[in-house]
């Protein structure tokens, strides 16, 4: 078997089998169960029994339409007349006969008046129901009282037509703008994820195997280039199988409780929709962003000779991710702003801001290659640089933590 | 196959850590590698191993150089330990078995064979952070050795060893030496390399300087040691012409002198003043050549 593939499948099972990595997987596969089942979660937790409000209406006639609407919108709630007084009312309440207890009046213009008496006023739901729904009363009461007729009033109340159309016709329409939104994203998240958790796993990897010493002998046996990268490659693989175990069991979990999720936030996420190019695009900018930053990574790892020392020294390079992160989100909803399009040709910033502007505007190829390019290269002086530092640094002890033992790893692997 | 290093210089910077050091070491021997502390023997086995790139010479083994695809023919066991700490035993020499061109099997074959050899069969499943010091160096020790090297080098390999362990792994290499594996080896117990090298070269500062057989090289030292215990007085003897050292000794002294021809007008001058219960010429040890030439510049 080739030496890159030993490294490659050793570096991937001894970590697969790693407790933190299993905790973590099924940590998040829980939670993903527990969002897909949020619903029945919620309805396992609260009262089937409907929350029982007694109404005291003085004005005799506007706790039928109350009770109508309120109940109409809210299933949960259920309004019963109350015939005492209202102290006998509130002390009923105190002793949770009831969940509150609203008295409802008609003040000097004919416009219903309501108070609302409960043990505690933090559950904002039903007195919210309640107000809005009294406020509906009170403005067909009032409309009525001013002879507006019940037909203008809906006319008035309905929304204003504002259609939205670009001109320029290769422009992207809202539709595909918010499936674009979508994917543009899931892709960011994943890749800012993927580049915090397992360029942080490379980089300790690395620094273990440095400060156990037996970097030497794995060294003295294989060319550190060759371990540099199938290391690199290892734990994309192991990224790779934790993502898709993540977005598998989700993605099978939202079908199959299609009819139970409202469409709202997946339609705006609407990645059912998105194109296949798009698709194409989201792996070559992740692949490419996640090998420079793995590159980067590594090439840190090998600088240090203690573990405790890598959290230091990755900072930097934390800084670049969170920076490209930040820039991409502000960039979401101006993707034409000059400083997100001068961001997207900036190496480390590319994978994240050029994808966000293929995926949000109309970018010519020719803009997209440059980018690719310009990445693609500095990945390759990255990789060159990274391997002369590997070669050095691994075999450098002592002090470090600092860029400057950069320069001195560099030295150890020259000829002279 | 012999290893050759021909005018081989390393130099960081301005620090030149080897210079010039021109060696043959011959075929299934051992042969032994001495130094003070930063004289350059962990710098040259890096070069050997094509950990670092010379700065000028040549290494050849055979007559072609060591890269990569050698590295199943070579062991080495690093100066400083190193395995992995979470790793269990098994797993990990399948691993370092498997870069060195081994199959899993072959390599846990091997593996149950040595840890029989090393009297340490339990460890197998254990991990290497379990295990104590010296018991990780054997294991580090198979770990260099699995794959039957042709070219093996040991920087300090018994340090850190009791003395049974120490003696059980020194029949280890031997043993290999007489499998055919030639062997580097390093140490700053002189004791040891008196034993088990034929020949052996010191290094100082990076220069070579002693190089040959163990026994020309004490021949050529010229100065033995003379062993003298009696029940009378000795001093008188630190003037005495061709005594090079003089140390008092609880029943008698101990001198080097500058050649064997000295002894016998010691021996001489000796006749009559009393009992003698010892007089004993020795060939120098390998520690009294190290110090004078090593420690010369020291002092």
């Amino acid at each position: 078997m080739n030496k890159f593939w030993i490294i490659l499948s050793h570096t991937y099972t001894t970590r697969l089998k790693t407790k933190s990595f299993l905790i973590s997987t099924i940590i998040s596969l829980l939670f993903i169960f527990a969002i897909a089942n949020i619903q029945t979660i919620i309805d396992a937790f609260s009262d089937d029994s409907s929350e029982k409000i007694a109404v005291l209406d003085e004005s005799g006639e506007l706790f039928g339409p109350l009770k109508a609407n309120v109940e109409n919108i809210e299933e949960d709630i259920a309004l019963v007349a109350f015939d005492g007084t209202v102290e006998e009312g509130k002390k009923a309440v105190q002793d949770e006969d009831y969940q509150a207890l609203v008295t409802l009046a008609l003040n000097e213009n004919q416009l219903p008046e309501a108070t609302y008496y409960a043990n505690t006023i933090t559950e904002a739901g039903i007195q919210t129901a309640m107000e809005e729904q009294l406020q509906q009363l009170k403005i067909s009461a009032a409309t009525q009282q001013a002879g507006i007729d019940q037909e203008k009033l809906a006319e008035i109340y309905a929304p204003v037509t504002f259609e939205t159309v670009a001109l320029d016709k290769s422009a992207k329409t809202g539709e595909e703008l918010s499936q674009a939104r979508g994917i543009v994203y899931v892709m960011l998240f994943l890749l800012y994820i993927t580049v915090m958790v397992y360029g942080q796993m490379i980089a300790q990897d690395v620094a273990t195997e440095k400060s156990s010493r037996v970097m030497e002998i794995l060294i003295s046996s294989v060319s550190p280039v060759t371990q540099m990268f199938a290391k690199i490659v290892g734990i994309a693989l192991l990224g790779l199988t934790q993502i898709v175990l993540i977005i598998g069991v989700g993605y099978a979990l939202i079908t199959a409780k299609q009819d139970e999720l409202t469409g709202g936030m997946f339609k705006y996420f609407g990645i059912e929709g998105a194109s296949l190019s798009l698709f194409v695009y989201a792996i070559v900018f992740f692949v490419l962003g996640y090998l420079l930053y793995a590159t980067l990574a590594a090439t840190l790892g090998s600088l240090v000779s203690r573990i405790e020392d890598v959290q230091q020294l990755m900072m930097p390079m934390m800084f670049l991710v969170v920076a490209a992160f930040m820039i991409a989100m502000y960039g979401l909803n101006a993707p034409d702003a000059s400083f997100v399009k001068i961001s997207s040709y900036i190496p480390f910033f590319s994978p994240m801001l050029m994808f966000l502007r293929v995926g949000m505007l109309d970018v010519p190829t020719w803009e997209v290659a440059l980018s690719l390019g310009i990445l693609i290269a500095t990945i390759l002086l990255l990789a060159l640089f990274g391997a002369k530092v590997y070669k050095g640094g691994v075999l450098m002890y002592g002090n470090s933590g600092t860029l400057k033992d950069m320069k001195k790893a560099m030295k150890l692997a020259k000829k002279e | 196959m012999t290893l050759s290093l021909k005018e081989v210089t390393k130099r960081f910077g301005n620090h030149t850590a080897v210079d010039h050091l021109s060696l043959e070491i011959p075929e299934k021997e051992m042969f032994g590698f001495l130094g003070g502390n930063g004289a350059g023997k962990t710098t040259t086995f890096r070069m050997i191993l094509g950990l670092l790139d010379i700065t000028e010479g040549e290494i050849s083994w055979n007559g072609e150089s060591i890269g990569y695809n050698k590295s199943h023919l070579i062991g080495y066991l690093p100066e400083e330990r190193g395995l992995y700490p979470k790793l269990k035993v098994r797993d990990q020499i399948i691993y370092l078995g498997k870069l060195r061109g081994m199959t899993k099997q072959e390599a846990i074959t091997e593996l149950k064979w040595w840890l029989d050899r090393l009297k340490v069969p339990e460890y197998l499943d254990k991990k290497v952070e379990e295990l104590s010091k010296g018991n990780q160096q054997k294991i580090q020790f198979i770990s260099a050795v699995i794959h039957k090297p042709k070219l093996l080098i040991l920087d300090e390999p018994f340090s850190g060893l009791d003395p049974v362990n120490v003696e059980m792994l020194k029949k280890a290499v031997v043993e290999l030496k007489e499998q055919g594996t030639s062997i580097v080896f390093s140490s700053h117990r002189m004791e040891h390399v008196e034993e088990l090298c034929e020949h052996l070269c010191i290094l100082h500062k990076g220069k070579q300087v002693v190089h040959g057989s163990l026994r020309d090289i004490k021949r050529s030292f010229g100065k033995k040691n003379l062993v003298i215990h009696a029940e009378f007085p000795l001093d008188f003897l630190q003037d005495h012409a061709g005594v090079v050292k003089y140390k008092a000794l609880t029943d008698g002294c101990e001198l080097q002198i500058e050649n064997e021809d000295v002894s016998q007008t010691i021996f001489a001058e000796l006749q009559g003043k009393g009992f003698i219960r010892k007089f004993d010429l020795e060939e120098p040890s390998l520690n009294d050549i190290f110090i004078e030439k090593v420690g010369a510049s020291y002092e």
